[in-house]
């Protein structure tokens, strides 16, 4: 079927931090495509994480269409940046990306969560553009830094980029792989999609996270706090997180779960539900009203 | 008795010789450096060399990653904090994602002697061995260990290489033909197999001696490699004997004993006995001490292997 209307796969050979009112009209008008994709993949697949993959549409479409290097015809080009989706349930967004970046047909969507399925729940390597098997919380940024290692290691100028979730931050092995990251001053860059939510409650009552960016801070961590739906606070956000090469740097990116679809915004519930027929209705009529606005 | 040597040991100078063969090779420590000999390699190549400290789910995954960007990580650690601290990243990271990462872990089994219990791992084998994609191999003495280190970074995927802490007799050198999934045939006989891995081989090799004494004639196989499992060599030599002990450093359950009794229930039903820690944690002591009370020695498997020869040939 039909997810989104948008397929771009032009190779991206180098980052672009344009801010623009073209390219930044452009990349909203693909966060939007996203999103679309997101809600119709989860109507078709009947199963899936919709709020923590709406809440990074605006994050994913300006890493994978402007910032990272990445050729959709050799997922394993030597000289891409390679992003992990530590917080791997929010399957969705990556995968609707990647398709809408013409990694896979968007057909293999189609098979999303479905037997013998090439796109599974959580991100399997048998998918086109997936770099790790992610979906067990906190793993990601362990990988990342492993990344980076091997980049010093063979004289790249890598940036791999780890995408966590705040309830993620509760797994110690995240705070084992910040600690590491400053150790060997890597340039590894992470996105913390802030949405306050997981999938008990607030990130507040299930486990105090904050005073979050001086934790992160206090770890060795240039921390950029971004309103992660603002795609210019987003394209200054990486250009000064690339800008640095002698340490990490962490994008805590304030968002809102379900973000774009109005009564799936902020709603705990939304962490895994799928609405009903109409309701879906509603989401893809909202979508497709703001696709038409950005126009 | 023969000349005694530490895998570690073994492990530290090999590991040294293939880091100055193959570049790409890096190692990545738990801490431990100097008691996994690691640090050897640390002197020689410190730009490959990674201390991660004390997180063991950090030093896992940063393997991964290191292997997904080309280089051969070898992971070195004490086997009990590698797998049982980080065991979820060990399935995701390394093997689900299929990162071609080598833990290389030692102080393996009851060997490790006065520290006890929770430096300890007995269960090691039947977790990795349980883990889709890894490769499980256990060297029996130092020729082994530097075998299976060379052969480890040659071999695609992940693989579990079980060391120990304390010296262990050195055995037979290893020809050239030794290749990580083909048992060796370290005695030949016909009344009985005797079927060992890591520092119970050469438990078997005495056993082996001493019921030659008796006029019995032990076939000795040595399973380096429990990961993918030499069916063929088993089969042959238990349809030719019609009894087999197994020996391991490990617990009853889920070891080379459970492969075993696997592959010969499906392929050539005889009777077995098990040589193996009965479902119980270690303890501290002297290692032979330990290796004495939890019945891992040479006499018990002569004693299994008699029991096996008794006209009844059913334990009671």
């Amino acid at each position: 079927m039909r997810y989104f209307s948008l397929i771009d796969s032009t190779p991206i050979l180098t980052a672009n931090f344009d801010r623009s009112l073209q390219h930044v009209r452009r990349l909203e008008r693909i966060a939007l495509e996203l999103r679309l994709g997101v809600v119709n993949l989860l109507r078709h697949s009947r199963s899936g994480h919709l709020g923590g993959s709406l809440s990074l549409a605006d994050v994913m479409a300006v890493l994978y269409f402007s910032v990272l290097r990445n050729d959709p015809a050799q997922p394993d080009w030597s000289a891409r940046d390679p992003l992990l989706l530590s917080k791997g349930h929010a399957a969705p967004i990556l995968f609707v990306t990647l398709a809408a970046r013409g990694y896979f047909p968007m057909e293999w969507l189609d098979e999303h969560r479905k037997l013998n399925g090439r796109v599974q729940g959580h991100p399997d390597r048998k998918t086109p553009g997936v770099e790790a098997a992610t979906g067990s919380l906190g793993q990601g940024l362990s990988i990342v830094n492993g990344l980076m290692l091997a980049a010093r290691l063979n004289g790249r100028d890598t940036r791999a980029v780890a995408v966590l979730g705040d309830g993620e931050c509760d797994e110690g092995q995240v705070w084992e792989a910040a600690m590491s990251a400053a150790h060997y001053r890597l340039p590894t860059v992470a996105v913390l999609d802030r949405n306050r939510l997981q999938i008990g409650g607030t990130t507040e009552q299930v486990m105090h996270l904050e005073p979050l960016a001086d934790k992160w801070r206090s770890f060795g961590w240039q921390v950029l706090e971004v309103n992660g739906h603002s795609i210019p606070a987003l394209l200054r956000a990486f250009e000064t997180a690339w800008q640095t090469l002698d340490q990490p740097t962490l994008i805590l990116a304030h968002t809102i779960k379900g973000k774009g679809v109005s009564f799936m915004e902020n709603q705990v519930d939304y962490h895994a539900k799928i609405p009903a027929d109409a309701l879906f209705e509603q989401a893809l009529a909202e979508l497709s009203q703001a696709i038409r606005d950005n126009l | 008795m023969s000349n005694m040597v530490a895998t570690r040991d073994a492990f530290g100078q090999a590991l040294v010789e293939l880091g100055a063969e193959n570049p790409q090779v890096v190692v990545l420590s738990g801490d431990l450096a100097e008691s996994t000999r690691a640090a050897l390699f640390g002197e020689h190549y410190p730009e490959r060399f990674f201390e991660m400290g004390i997180s063991e789910q950090d030093l896992v995954g940063t393997a991964a990653g290191l292997a997904l960007g080309g280089k051969i990580p070898f992971v070195c650690t004490y086997a009990v904090f590698a797998v049982s601290r980080a065991f979820d990243q060990i399935r995701v990271s390394v093997c689900y994602t299929g990162a071609n990462v080598k833990l290389a872990v030692t102080h393996a089994g009851l060997s490790v002697g006065e520290d006890g219990a929770t430096a300890m791992t007995l269960e090691d084998l039947a977790l990795m061995c349980s883990l889709p994609s890894m490769t499980v191999v256990v060297p029996a003495d130092a020729g082994e260990t530097k075998a299976a280190v060379r052969a480890a970074a040659v071999w695609k995927g992940p693989l579990y290489l079980r060391m120990g802490r304390s010296p262990v007799p050195v055995l037979e050198e290893p020809g050239a033909d030794w290749q990580i999934g083909h048992a060796r045939r370290m005695r030949a006989g016909k009344d009985v197999t005797l079927v060992a891995c890591g520092a119970m081989v050469s438990a078997a090799l005495e056993a082996a001696e001493t019921l030659s004494q008796q006029g019995i004639s032990a076939d000795v196989l040595n399973f380096h490699t429990l990961k993918p499992f030499d069916c063929a060599a088993l089969v042959k030599s238990a349809s030719r004997s019609g009894g087999v002990v197994v020996a391991e450093e490990h617990n009853i359950f889920g070891g080379l004993g459970s492969i075993a009794a696997r592959v010969l229930g499906e392929n050539c039903p005889v009777p077995m006995r098990f040589i193996a820690t009965q479902d119980t944690f270690g303890e501290s002591g002297k290692p032979e001490e330990l290796m004495q009370k939890y019945g891992l020695t040479s006499e018990r498997i002569v004693a299994a292997a008699l029991e096996l020869l008794q006209p009844e040939g059913v334990r009671q």
